[in-house]
């Protein structure tokens, strides 16, 4: 667990996933081959459907029945570990615990440092103010902050987040965006963040993985390569939203071209 | 000064509110008695019963049945939440023992306590025994049953978060299940408590020499029906006294759980 050892590279390959449906299957992913660096940034987007968070379980250890290999760093993933946490899309906080306690349920020895790595990280991401107060009594925004805590205290090598910022209000998303951008540059925890928001795979990705859907492949990875913070409506933000964009609507975008 | 008299007045409102179909019931009592409607050996008008309240208080005979009665029930009831408690627990954590358990708890269930009479005499004797079986019968389903619901029904989020974390099992339990159950395991214990109470009665029909239930039925023999209903009202003031201690806690352990109070 030493700082040496924290090699968060991520290598996918041959994956398959197939699900039972009745007396049929589905092909929910289907050759998905990934390497991602340590420290890396990738955001994946898909429609709805596409397997997208499929993905990210298999990662986090989640679902079994699959064929093909996920290694994180050296170690052939194979169930749920420490190594990697996961934001969820809802906050998942345990409702009769307050904050501090909630960021402390994911430590799992009781040792006299706890107190400070729950204030340390608190410390991150702005809510030390709250430490005492209950899931119900925070906003949808501050609890899935509390959330990015509880993941981080682990200092796992990767963070997966499964449409984390899906179920907020546009203006308190793009300040979570912001947020985990800040977090990712002073903890350098190799990020895969799953979203069906364009914006916000450009946004926060160095590389965006667009899957396709049914079965869930591979279509296209673009690399980003602007330098952060990122400017929404600069000529490249905009180019590269354009070319992903067109990749889910190529045929329903043509004819409103020509009609210009 | 506003903010100060009207929440005032919608206390008194809301108290009003609170008597008043009580109030109401015991005017039109009264009422029919003097009307002549009906007789007191019937139904004696609360004045009557009152005064045998009174009457029973003076001579301390009430203090003594109410004592032993509530005695009894505890007993009764604490054990029950005991066992209930600790087997709803293993039984909601474990297939197999749920498996094991469940016709007979099912079946065991119906049987009303006051059916266990007959054995309970045979089992325990006439002494204290029997009585505390018999309430402790009433109490011992509801706060299973509603125990293993209660694990049942941990969220299976929070079952996937720990697994994430790493959770061991112990951790998950203490911290996840039983906190997630608590609402459910409260009102198993709310139920077993008020139906530990109303088995008092079925209790003490087995030669007992006091309670409550004692009280009823010496008088049901000698006829004195104000001094029935004095036991009745009597059982019914501490049911809700009860109810509402129980539900003052329950307040507390749960209070991350905002409810909906109707409108």
């Amino acid at each position: 667990m030493g700082v040496a050892e924290r090699n968060g590279s991520l290598v996918i390959e041959e994956l398959h996933k197939k699900f039972h449906v009745g007396a049929g299957e589905v092909i929910a992913l289907r050759d998905i081959n990934l390497q991602i660096r340590e420290g890396e940034f990738i955001s994946i987007v898909g429609s709805s459907g596409c397997g997208k968070s499929t993905l990210l379980r298999i990662i986090a250890g989640l679902e079994n029945g699959h064929s093909g290999t996920v290694r994180l760093g050296d170690r052939r993933v194979s169930g749920p570990g420490l190594d990697r946490g996961m934001i969820f899309q809802e906050h998942r906080l345990l409702p009769w615990l307050t904050v501090e306690e909630n960021v402390a349920f994911a430590l799992n020895g009781r040792t006299p440092e706890d107190k400070r790595l729950v204030r340390e990280q608190l410390e991150l991401v702005g809510l030390s103010g709250f430490a005492r107060a209950h899931p119900h009594q925070l906003s949808g925004g501050m609890a899935q902050r509390v959330a990015i805590a509880r993941a981080l205290i682990n200092q796992p090598k990767l963070l997966l987040l499964d449409e984390p910022f899906g179920a907020l209000d546009a203006l308190t998303r793009i300040q979570m965006q912001q947020e985990i951008l800040r977090i990712w540059e002073v903890e350098r925890t190799t990020m895969l963040l799953v979203t069906h928001d364009i914006d916000e795979a450009i946004y926060l990705g160095d590389r965006v993985v667009i899957l396709s859907s049914r079965p869930g492949t591979v279509k296209r990875i673009v690399p980003v390569e602007l330098p952060r913070p990122r400017d929404r409506s600069s000529y490249e933000f905009v180019q590269i939203r354009k070319e992903i964009y067109t990749e889910f609507f190529h045929e329903a975008e043509k004819p409103f071209a020509y009609a210009i | 000064m506003t903010s100060d008299t009207k929440p005032h007045l919608e206390r008194i409102k809301h108290l009003l509110q609170y008597l008043g179909l009580s109030a109401a019931v015991l005017v039109v009592w009264q009422g029919l008695y003097h009307l002549g409607y009906i007789k007191p050996l019937i139904l004696p008008p609360p004045t009557q019963v009152a005064a045998a309240f009174q009457d029973l208080v003076k001579s301390g005979a009430m203090t003594r049945h109410v004592g032993i009665s509530v005695a009894r029930v505890l007993e009764g009831f604490a054990i029950a939440a005991l066992l209930g408690l600790s087997l709803g627990i293993a039984i909601g954590l474990s297939r197999t023992l749920d498996r094991l358990t469940d016709l007979a708890i099912q079946v065991i269930k119906p049987i009303p306590p006051i059916a266990w009479i007959p054995l309970a005499i045979l089992w325990f004797g006439i002494g204290e025994k029997s009585k505390v079986y018999i309430i402790f019968l009433g109490a011992f389903f509801p706060i299973i049953i509603n125990t293993i619901d209660g694990i049942r029904q941990t969220d299976h989020k929070f079952v996937e978060l720990s697994r994430v974390l790493e959770v061991p099992r112990v951790k998950f339990v203490r911290r996840v299940v039983i906190p997630g159950a608590l609402p459910a395991i409260m009102t198993g214990l709310r139920v077993g408590l008020m139906v530990a109470w109303m088995c008092v009665v079925a209790a003490e029909l087995i030669a007992a020499g006091s309670g409550i239930g004692y009280l009823i039925m010496d008088a049901r023999q000698l006829s004195q029906s104000d001094v029935v209903l004095v036991g009745m009202i009597t059982i019914g003031v501490i049911g809700k006294v009860m109810d509402s201690i129980i539900r003052r806690i329950e307040k507390r352990l749960v209070d991350w759980k905002p409810s909906f109070a109707g409108h």
